[in-house]
């Protein structure tokens, strides 16, 4: 889960060089509604279809919290017409992949199949009952709902899980991010939530459909059109995906620190606070400087103080993860329990030099190099770049993020850097936790 | 692949790669190339011209197997001390150089080998067969950069096993299942052979196998072959090879009955993981069995409603979660797994009846056509998907390799598999799925201690 957030953060972040663009992207909005971003691309006889709406669990309504994901979860386990299975192993024979993501701001679905029309053709209908007619049934639900539960039991035993619902309910206080399911929450979803939540989020104007491969822009209008038509109808125009999440901003939390018992060999670490937003004009400054302190895999700061002089860490690492509100800055490691306090020292005193002081010129130009430089690692395959897109068009990016990619990286100085970071990473808003540490 | 040095690979279900290349028009029908150096290193190249990038692995056939008891984990740390420097390129150089160069890296190891990778923009590939090379025969296993490097791996076991309790079930259950065969071992080591390992044991495994003729190269990527070929001669053909030591077979003995163990962790949900011992390829062309427990393995745990999630999961609510293993090609001796957690009410010997119940049901109605179609038809456009990615190309290459496969049989180890019949999968559920064959392996769930509320206060200054 984390290290899949950091893989997103990367890929959303850093792209581009200057005599590399990103790859042509078509726009439109579908007659539904829809935004729609197509890359045409006819070098493999693949397609895939993902379709972005703003019905993540931000908005969960109070006390509901599990609803969005269980929501997602059941879409394609029941449609009118076919049952899970039959949904299942249609799928199957056309050897096509049906796929999806909750997160906070968004849910995905996502579809990878053969080009060819006779596979191309079922697998799109398919995707689009899952999207347009999802029936609930009463028993799947009550069997979701206990799965999911045993599932959120698991969780509380676990110190990574453990740890990270406690960071983020530390880090937004009175705010749906900081909001997370728990078994009680779960138990009592009804199945009517489920539709209720259904129609009034799975709407053609929050979604956002991203199409990458071997198909025409005519075939790609009509598709878009086809899987967003039938989705529950709204009033009101298409908007960008960013600021249609919760209108109100969290508060920054107060700092804390907090210790979590368990009885782990490990100590987990997490320090953080609500930092960046999409579309924030200090991104590129904080993510060529966060290449330093701790993003740039074995080169960075916290990597060297933390695992190669002191072995105190297999991994450490921090990352922004932007989202439609600011989400968070968060530096992580974990450790044995009898150097949880050293390690934690070691992090902060690496953090606090990095604020007083930013990167040297020899760490700025190490960042550049490899962010520019490894950009075309970013998009060297049509998954990657339909990830790509998928953000910049969910989150209402501009259509030339990646190819001014490069060009935004190079122009960021140190003392931007050192500003942006001291605007975004404030210590009287850093919040603490640390489980299992003695 | 996101966390650095993975002391383990997880396989998927049909690890075999299909050329199709009459589906990809942009690739000529040599393609992949090979060329061995006098030095006995191989070369495989697979041109690849979709992005300007380019993948090199450089893979060692030396994994946890080829260990020996009381220094278990040493092919891992060795994996780790490869970053730690040449009298050419300085401790954390090499990470140094490749982020420079705009690329990644990283390396793996498993029971059976130990492999690097850098993923490059193309034209940096030179300069990471230079550093590559470089490190096969001069690494500097300096004792300083041990002694902090043994702590890190022994922070990754404390990660990935003593905290995990489903990995210490794997662990426990492989240590059981197996008695005489290295596969037995974890392959990150056990803690208290980290805890007595020395540099000196880091630099034996060395010496012993970080050999060219011990070694192969694969590339995959916007590169042309001949080119590469040039470059490997250049780098790595100056390296001189050396005898490698007698690898003995270590079989195992016959198992005659059913074996059980329990592993205590905290948890919540119990998960019972059945072993059984099957074969695995070893003749591509004659052999029938392994291809058939693939299917098998599809039929069971392919999709959403394969058997195990429609019955088991959906139908008799009797598991939260059920799933199925298998991988038809590795140098040691295969098993077959079956694993799941029982739901709410139920426990773990209702579950495991359950998992028999399956096997029985298809010894005695056997699968049917529509399952194995449908599993072969997952397989036919998992082999197309897969052509999206180099690096999965070049694992499949490096990974059959590995095992003493030649990557050239992928195409007809796929004619195989789409040639199972429905008689065979029944044939092979009959066969391996008994309890001569069979190892049970129980999580028994304990509760965290009770522990006071989280204590919260305001921070003082960081």
């Amino acid at each position: 889960m984390k290290f899949a957030k950091i893989v997103s953060v990367l890929c959303c972040g850093l792209v581009v060089q200057v005599a590399q663009a990103g790859p042509k992207i078509e726009n439109w909005v579908a007659p539904s509604g829809a935004r729609v971003f197509f890359v045409e691309n006819h070098a493999l006889p693949i397609l895939d279809v993902q379709v972005d709406l703003a019905a993540g669990a931000a908005n969960d309504p109070p006390g509901k919290s599990g609803l969005a994901s269980m929501t997602h979860a059941l879409l394609d386990m029941g449609v009118s017409g076919m049952d899970e299975t039959q949904i299942s192993n249609r799928l199957a024979d056309l050897g096509a992949q049906l796929s999806g993501g909750a997160e906070m701001d968004r849910v995905s679905l996502s579809l990878r199949t053969l080009s060819a029309a006779d596979k191309r053709a079922p697998a799109l209908d398919i995707m689009r009952a899952v999207l347009s007619s999802p029936q609930f049934p009463a028993k799947v639900f009550e069997r979701e709902k206990a799965r999911t539960v045993a599932g959120l039991k698991e969780a509380l035993t676990r110190p990574d899980s453990i740890a990270s619902k406690a960071f983020w309910a530390a880090m937004y206080p009175a705010y749906p991010y900081g909001r997370h399911a728990t078994p009680e929450s779960v138990s009592t979803l009804q199945r009517t939530d489920l539709e209720a939540f259904y129609r009034s989020n799975y709407k053609a104007q929050r979604a956002a459909v991203t199409i990458v491969g071997d198909l025409s822009r005519a075939e790609a209008e009509a598709l878009a059109q086809q899987l967003t038509a039938g989705l529950p109808s709204a009033s009101g125009v298409a908007v960008a995906g960013i600021g249609q999440m919760p209108p109100q901003q969290p508060i920054a939390p107060a700092a804390t620190e907090q210790r979590i018992a368990h009885p782990a060999a490990q100590a987990h670490v997490l320090i953080g606070l609500p930092a960046l937003k999409r579309g924030d004009p200090d991104f590129f400054p904080l993510i060529v400087g966060n290449y330093s302190l701790g993003g740039g895999g074995f080169v960075s700061r916290l990597m060297k103080e933390v695992r190669d002089k002191r072995g105190y860490a297999y991994s450490v690492y921090s990352y922004f993860m932007p989202m439609a509100q600011p989400g968070p800055f968060q530096i992580g490691l974990q450790t044995k329990k009898a150097q949880a306090n050293d390690a934690l020292k070691v992090t902060r005193e690496v953090l606090a030099g990095f604020l007083a002081e930013g990167p040297d010129e020899a760490e700025l130009q190490a960042a550049k190099q490899n962010i520019v430089g490894s950009f075309p690692l970013r998009l060297d395959s049509n998954k990657k770049i339909l990830e790509n897109v998928a953000v910049i068009g969910f989150y209402g990016l501009p259509l030339d993020y990646l190819d001014r990619y490069a060009e935004n990286v190079e122009k960021v100085t140190a003392a931007e850097i050192k500003a942006a970071f001291a605007r975004h990473v404030t210590l009287e808003n850093m919040v603490t936790v640390v489980v299992a540490g003695e | 692949m996101t966390i650095r040095y993975m002391s383990r690979i997880t396989r998927h279900l049909l690890p075999l790669a299909a050329s199709l290349m009459t589906l990809v028009p942009s690739v000529a029908l040599a393609n992949p190339y090979e060329q061995q150096l006098a030095n006995g290193l191989r070369v495989i190249v697979k041109e690849d011209r979709r992005a300007p990038t380019a993948v090199l692995m450089t893979w060692y056939r030396a994994g946890s197997m080829d260990e020996t008891n009381g220094t278990t984990g040493v092919a891992h740390l060795l994996e780790h001390m490869m970053f730690k420097g040449t009298p050419s390129t300085g401790a954390g150089e090499f990470n140094r150089l490749v982020a420079a160069a705009g690329g990644r890296d990283n390396a793996f190891t498993s029971k059976d080998y130990t492999a690097y990778f850098q993923q490059v923009p193309k034209q940096k590939l030179e300069q990471m067969m230079q550093l590559e090379s470089d490190r096969m025969r001069h690494l500097n296993l300096d004792p300083k950069e041990f002694d902090q490097e043994i702590k890190v791996v022994m922070e990754e076991r404390r990660l990935r096993t003593d905290d995990q309790p489903q990995a210490l079930l794997f662990e426990q259950m492989s240590a059981v299942a197996l008695q005489a065969h290295p596969y037995r071992v974890p392959i990150i080591g056990w803690m208290n052979d980290l805890l007595s390992m020395t540099v000196q044991d880091a630099r034996d495994w060395y010496e012993r196998w970080y050999v060219p003729n011990n070694a192969f190269v694969v590339v995959v990527g916007d590169v042309e072959h001949k080119e590469v070929f040039k470059l490997a001669e250049r780098y790595y053909g100056p390296l001189a090879s050396r005898a490698l030591p007698a690898r003995k077979p270590q079989d195992e003995p016959l198992q005659t009955g059913v074996r059980r163990l329990t592993v205590k962790a905290p948890a919540e949900l119990p998960v019972v993981l059945m072993a059984y011992k099957v074969p695995v390829i070893r003749d591509v062309e004659n052999d029938v069995d392994p291809y058939a427990l693939e299917m098998l393995s599809a039929i069971l745990d392919g999709h959403e409603a394969a058997r195990f999630s429609k019955s088991l999961i959906r139908e008799q609510r009797l598991a939260v979660s059920a799933g199925a293993g298998y991988d038809s090609t590795a140098r040691g001796p295969g098993l077959f797994y079956v694993q799941g957690s029982p739901s709410e009410g139920k426990t773990r010997t209702e579950l495991e009846t359950g998992f028999r119940k399956e096997f029985a049901r298809i010894v005695k109605e056997g699968v049917t056509a529509d399952e194995l179609a449908r599993a072969k038809a997952q397989l036919v456009a998992s082999q197309i998907y897969k052509l999206d990615s180099m690096f999965a190309q070049a694992m499949e290459i490096g990974q059959l390799e590995a095992v003493g496969i030649s990557y050239t049989l992928d195409k007809r180890m796929i004619e195989k598999l789409q040639a199972v019949t429905a008689e065979q999968v029944r044939d092979v559920a009959q066969k391996y799925f008994r309890d001569e064959q069979l190892t049970v392996a129980e999580l028994d769930p304990q509760p965290l201690p009770k522990s006071p509320r989280p204590q919260s206060t305001p921070a003082g200054r960081h």
